[in-house]
């Protein structure tokens, strides 16, 4: 089987634009990816895109409809918050296989702002904050409640990500907000649901993310290999059974099992990673992956963010683009977003928030529901 | 409000919750035969061991432990907060969500593990749009 690199890839800077459409918003990403390699729509075999709010809505076509109707094979997909990761991994696979050895995927959401999440509808009456709650923010604050309750892990614990977080993104033009939060601007901003402050929520955006990917073969035949990297794993899954899993999501069991895949399938280990973008939807969810993805012990946790291991220049960074806390998290673009800030560093163009010296990178997301999506990169040996 | 669609007697407000004309209100677990798993609400197969026509009806407790919660401040237009949406495990087996109420929502005054009772009461005055009055069930704290 062929080996398969991302070759261009780029994101548009996430804001917000009402004014504009979907198929827009994704094709402005797609001729940057596109730009980033010097290819042109109609060297394109396929197109995967990824986006949710308009799931049934055809926006791969609508996109091609913008930029080129070569009249390629589009895949419209959608997987909660893994949607983006999800196209992605399609257009990997297609490349693997030996299907097509240049394909495009793009991952783009619209979102306005708001609460995500709720529980009920249907039939009879509203069930939130009836029968407790199903709005995303306290999902993700029971979901880290479980290792307080584990671990004795603290309010300023999970706050320290957000901190952080929103640090590393005023070193990244493309994230939404570039601005400093202190430990006590996150612990005293407005309470949504405990223990997660509003600044420890992810920011709903709009925004785009797409790469393009090819096969070695077809990626040397090009010229393309000085700036690939290797899409050296990918991996899916979706929740097992749990004890508790129709009352309360499980997000643990099945970014465990991913990183297994993963770590099996590139022949590395969490002790290779030198970089890590995963799905801090809500600060409190950070902490849990910190373990899920081995980047510590079990219980861990709350020291690797006490310590500074995961900032920038410490011994793991992870979300150095910002993340989705700080960088924004247009629901459908994040699983090729986090792609583009690995491959970015892997590359070494990172600029003010560079890794030094990184050479193996990993992507998470979890879209809820629930399906998790995790990318192993790795730079191309000059 | 009156509605001449309205039932006499109040509806649960999840098929799992059972109102016995005669009898206390309870909660109902679908308990897998062969490998016990408890699930709400009904189903063909279990999504445990795949079992299938094994899953049969149980009266689930009302006194569990409160595995986590959350006291959420902020909710959708129109929804009283806060409020504190507590997970709680059931003696015997079975999960559920739902609010916990008598309690202050102060982190200090609610620790993980404590034994809660389900009670059941009318649904915060929530009404359907025939004027229907719904029984919901909540958690308190138990000795």
């Amino acid at each position: 089987m062929t080996d398969a690199f991302v070759v261009g890839i780029d994101m548009i800077k996430f804001g917000r634009f009402p004014e504009r459409t979907v198929p827009d918003i994704g094709a402005e990403s797609a001729l940057l990816a596109l730009d980033d390699c010097g290819l042109k729509i109609q060297d394109m075999q396929a197109l995967y895109c990824g986006n949710l709010g308009q799931a049934s809505a055809m926006v791969g076509q609508r996109i091609l409809q913008e930029i080129g109707q070569t009249g390629m094979p589009v895949v419209n997909c959608a997987n909660a918050c893994a949607t983006g990761a999800t196209a992605f991994r399609e257009a990997w696979m297609s490349v693997k296989a030996g299907v097509y050895d240049l394909v495009l995927a793009v991952g783009v959401e619209q979102m306005g702002k708001g609460l995500l999440g709720g529980v009920g509808g249907g039939k009879g009456i509203p069930r939130e904050g009836l029968l407790g709650s199903g709005t995303m923010p306290a999902v993700f604050a029971e979901a880290g409640q479980e290792h307080a309750n584990k671990y004795g892990t603290t309010f300023e614990q999970f706050a320290k990500v957000s901190v952080k977080n929103h640090h590393h993104s005023t070193l990244n033009a493309k994230a939404m907000y570039q601005i400093e939060t202190p430990l006590d601007v996150v612990m005293n901003a407005e309470m949504i649901a405990y223990p997660n402050t509003k600044l420890m929520c992810s920011v709903n955006v709009d925004g785009s993310a797409a790469a393009v990917i090819a096969s070695e073969k077809k990626a040397r035949e090009l010229g393309l290999m000085a700036r690939a990297v290797k899409v050296s794993a990918s991996a899916l899954t979706s929740d097992p059974w749990q004890e508790r899993d129709l009352v309360m999501p499980d997000v643990n069991t099945c970014t465990r099992r991913a990183r297994d895949k993963a770590f099996e399938m590139a022949g590395v280990g969490a002790e290779d990673i030198d970089l890590v973008e995963l799905h801090d939807c809500f600060a409190t969810a950070e902490i849990l992956h910190y373990e899920n993805l081995g980047l510590c012990d079990e219980g861990e946790a709350g020291r690797l963010i006490d310590e500074g291991e995961t900032a920038l220049g410490g011994r793991i960074p992870v979300n150095v683009s910002g993340g989705l806390l700080s960088k924004g998290h247009p629901l459908g673009a994040t699983g090729i977003a986090n792609i583009y800030e690995v491959s970015t560093h892997l590359r070494g163009e990172a600029g003010k928030r560079q890794v030094e010296g990184a050479k193996v990178g990993m992507t998470h997301v979890i879209g809820l529901g629930s399906a998790c999506g995790i990318h192993i990169l790795e730079k191309v040996a000059a | 409000m009156s509605n001449a669609k309205a039932s006499a007697a109040p509806l649960p407000a999840v098929p799992y919750l059972k109102l016995p004309p005669d009898g206390e209100p309870y909660l109902e677990g679908q308990k897998c035969g062969p490998c016990g798993a408890i699930f709400l609400g009904e189903r063909q197969v279990c999504s445990k061991c795949g079992a299938k026509g094994a899953l049969e009806a149980t009266r689930l407790a009302n006194r569990g432990k409160l595995h986590v919660y959350s006291i959420v401040h902020r909710s959708f237009p129109g929804i009283e907060v806060p409020y504190i949406s507590a997970i709680v495990d059931l003696e015997g087996g079975g999960t559920v969500k739902g609010n916990l109420i008598n309690i202050e929502p102060d982190p200090e005054k609610i620790a993980f593990g404590m034994p809660v009772e389900v009670v059941y009461q009318d649904a915060l005055g929530r009404r359907d749009k025939e004027g229907n009055a719904y029984i919901a069930y909540f958690f308190q704290p138990a000795s």
